[in-house]
């Protein structure tokens, strides 16, 4: 039975692949000989294959010769290429701008350029090492997927687990003596929450940051500029500060040296200060008195004094609000509290009190605004039921000597 | 002048005689202190048509003050609705008390009509007091449709959108009557231009104009009485005068309400469980509709009446035979003085009366659907 299912399979494939390519002869006889996961089982599923190349495409050969010998006897014959082959056996048609154009226009030709400059492209030229990643290690021999699919290796919901596959083995990268946690830290991180928790899309992977074919890790001194590719603000401010020179002197990873690398944690306020948990306290000891701790202690304040005024006028809104009171203006309002306390947050990457400071002092009047138009409006509350009550009063008076007027003149006579 | 019973009410006054030598005014303070009211058991039904008049007069009142500062069309509407109930000085209190008002006023207008249809006082020689009482109900919802989309938020918006869609699906006519309603395909700032041009002008015109003659067949032909007066003696028979008896406990009970709608409006200024109209998000015709939209709670029975029906019964499509099915009814609704012939021989008829019960146990079963049945 499970023979007769595999035959009506293999004779789909084959009309299928028919009306596609000429590769018909090739499954004949290696549907037969594989596995189920061989090569002319998966293909269907190839990006290749559903634009409309066949095996020959790649390995060229005979496909009317009637056995193997003839195949091989073909000049355009291929065959499957040699491991430190398979970047150019894939770039013959990848790198050919006009080639491509006929499939998809929209393709980068660049891919074995910039390979060619990745730590695994150096490697494989240089150290002939046979275990760095190729085209085929990240994107499958016969399952390669549009990276634009979910079910795509190069998707970016799959890319962490893709490079993860080498980078997190520990056996597999020992000779190397790099890291094998980036995995586990990429997910722990603030990224990795919003890619594969959130299903972000916007968030970055790997690549974002090591770049995918040209894949090496940033230089020490670009961290500002690669992370600056989406922090665009922080970054500018981080480059003029006076950081940038004491990182660059010191040999610091720039962002990485308070936010870390792969385990990037949502930042928070309490990071900042000269005192614990504050990580300035690591470099601008509190107890010396220096410039930066007093910066760092100036800028803290700052954002807890913004903070907390934040939280007052957003206690007395809700009361507004708790009362029926519309407090559409006043929520906007706040929005822009909201806005203030971010811009505030990201300028302490001016690692400058002149600049933060203000920027929390503007934020700070806007909340005490909102609080002292929110009390407004719980004192409009009151006085409406006072009014109310005041008026109620008129009005029940006004029936009542109506009432005694009915009586009166409804009272029997005598 | 006429010898009066309660002349020193009125008339023992010099700003009285001051008018009067000028508007001749005895002859009508006679005309009034001469008509009697039937006091019996179901007395209280007789105020209802004064309630509802008395809610009117709220809503004209209150609907002028807001149009001194409300603004039609797309880009103006919300934002000056938004204007007046956080910026306006009372503004809020103003649009309340037009929606609480509003929405007593079709209620009282429901309950009179309901009353004098199931005491008879339509019969022979009221039956244009009915058919005109009829019109005013009716020009009171359309006040209430039109005045729904006037915020132009978002529940009003995809509301009015299959409110006037309906309308589409009239034979013949439908396409042409949802483009004379919309002012277009789609529901629109032109919409809100025309159904603004229908709220304050078109709609209060007619309504004054019915409600006018509605009021003077009332006058010129009193309140009826029970059917069962006709066999009661006339010393068994009591009445209160019109005026002052009836017209002081007409204005005790406006008193009343005045203070009900005040309490109302400041406690729940937008309206509470199903009969709500917070202003909400500005209408987005691009944005997805609210999960549930719902039209106002007197038309609720109509809608859900609708929604129930198949798409198709027989072969004509399911929603056109409701509309016919409603329009049928609504006009025997309003004929009814003429086919309840046994009514103006003063006698009981029990179709009729079965009808009635069959169309508020309708109104009420459907509208309780509406609200309670995802």
């Amino acid at each position: 039975m499970k023979n007769i299912f595999i035959l009506i399979l293999i004779g789909l494939l084959n009309c299928s692949m028919a009306l596609a390519t000429n590769s018909k002869n090739c499954l004949e006889c290696h549907a037969e000989w594989e596995e189920e996961d061989g090569p002319t089982h998966l293909f269907s599923k190839d990006i290749h294959f559903q634009k409309g190349l066949g095996c020959v495409e790649c390995h060229g050969g005979d496909t009317e010769a009637e056995d193997m010998d003839g195949v091989r006897s073909a000049k355009n014959y291929r065959g499957v290429p040699k491991f430190n082959e398979v970047p150019n056996f894939c770039a013959r048609c990848h790198s050919d701008a006009t080639y491509m154009r006929q499939h998809n226009p929209s393709l980068p030709v660049d891919q074995l350029s910039k390979y060619k400059t990745s730590v695994h492209g150096q490697r494989l030229s240089k150290h002939k090492d046979k275990k760095v990643a190729t085209c085929i290690s990240c994107h499958t021999v016969h399952q390669i997927g549009d990276g634009k699919l979910p079910h795509s290796s190069t998707h970016p919901l799959n890319v962490p687990e893709t490079c993860g596959k080498c980078h997190s083995n520990k056996d597999y990268m020992a000779e190397y003596g790099i890291a094998t946690n980036q995995l586990d830290d990429f997910k722990a991180s603030v990224h990795g929450h919003a890619l594969l928790v959130n299903k972000d899309l916007g968030a970055p992977a790997c690549n974002d940051c090591h770049s995918n074919h040209g894949a090496a890790p940033p230089g020490v001194d670009n961290l500002a500029l690669v992370c600056g590719n989406c922090h665009a603000i922080e970054s500018e401010l981080f480059l003029k500060s006076p950081h940038m020179k004491a990182y660059a002197e010191n040999d610091f990873p720039m962002c990485a040296t308070c936010h870390s690398n792969h385990r990037i944690e949502h930042p928070s306020d309490k990071m900042i200060g000269s005192t614990e948990p504050g990580i300035c306290a690591d470099c601008h000891d509190h107890d010396d008195g220096t410039r930066g701790s007093q910066t760092a202690d100036s800028v803290r304040n700052a954002i807890n004094a913004l903070v907390a005024a934040h939280e007052a006028a957003l206690t007395v809104l809700k009361d507004a609000q708790a009362k029926g009171m519309m407090t559409t203006n006043e929520e906007f309002l706040l929005k822009e509290v909201d806005q203030s306390l971010i811009q505030t947050r990201t300028h302490i990457h001016s690692f400058d009190a002149s600049v933060v400071v203000p920027k929390a002092e503007e934020g700070i009047a806007k909340a005490d605004s909102v609080k002292v138009k929110s009390a407004e409006l719980i004192d409009e509350y009151y006085f409406r039921r006072k009014g109310l009550g005041g008026a109620t009063l008129v009005i029940t008076f006004l029936a009542i000597l109506l009432y005694l007027r009915i009586r009166r003149i409804e009272k029997p006579k005598g | 002048m006429p010898n009066l019973g309660n002349k020193n009410i009125l008339t023992d006054n010099k700003f009285y005689d001051y008018l009067n030598e000028r508007l001749k005014l005895d002859a009508l303070v006679d005309y009034m202190s001469k008509k009697n009211v039937p006091q019996h058991s179901h007395s209280m039904f007789y105020y209802f048509g004064g309630l509802t008049l008395f809610f009117f007069i709220v809503q004209a009142c209150t609907g002028i003050l807001l149009l001194m500062y409300y603004r039609p069309g797309a880009d103006s509407a919300y934002e000056s609705v938004k204007f007046i109930v956080s910026e306006v000085s009372f503004g809020w209190l103003i649009r309340s008390i037009h929606s609480w008002s509003a929405n007593l006023m079709i209620l009282s207008a429901f309950l009179h009509m309901f009353t004098v249809f199931f005491t008879k006082a339509y019969r022979k020689p009221r039956e244009l007091t009915w058919l005109t009482g009829v019109g005013v109900l009716g020009l009171a919802m359309g006040f209430g449709f039109s005045g729904y989309l006037l915020p132009w938020n978002e529940l009003a918006f995809f509301a009015t959108r299959v409110g006037t869609g309906m309308a589409g699906a009239v034979p013949v006519i439908g396409d042409y009557l949802l483009v004379v309603m919309r002012g277009g395909e789609e529901v629109t700032g032109a919409t809100i231009g025309r159904f603004f041009g229908l709220h304050v002008a078109i709609l209060p015109a007619l309504f004054i104009g019915l409600i006018s003659l509605h009021l003077i067949f009332v006058q010129r032909l009193g309140m009826s009485e029970p059917l069962h007066w006709n066999q009661k003696p006339p010393q068994e028979k009591s009445y209160m005068k019109f005026f002052p008896n009836f017209i002081y406990r007409d204005a005790l009970i406006w008193l009343i309400m005045l203070n009900v709608l005040a309490l109302l409006a400041v406690f729940f200024p937008d309206g509470i469980g199903v009969i709500h109209w917070p202003l909400g998000e500005k209408a987005d015709p691009f944005g997805a509709p609210p999960a549930v939209i719902r039209p106002e709670w007197y038309f609720m029975f109509a809608f859900q009446a609708l929604k129930m029906l198949p798409a198709h019964i027989w072969f004509i499509e399911g929603e056109l035979v409701g509309m016919g099915l409603f329009t049928a009814g609504g006009l025997m609704w309003a004929l009814i003085p003429f086919i309840d012939r046994k009514s103006a021989m003063n006698k009981p008829s029990r179709w009729i009366m079965w009808f009635g019960i069959f169309v508020v146990l309708f109104i009420i079963t459907m509208t309780l659907i509406g609200y309670l049945v995802e």
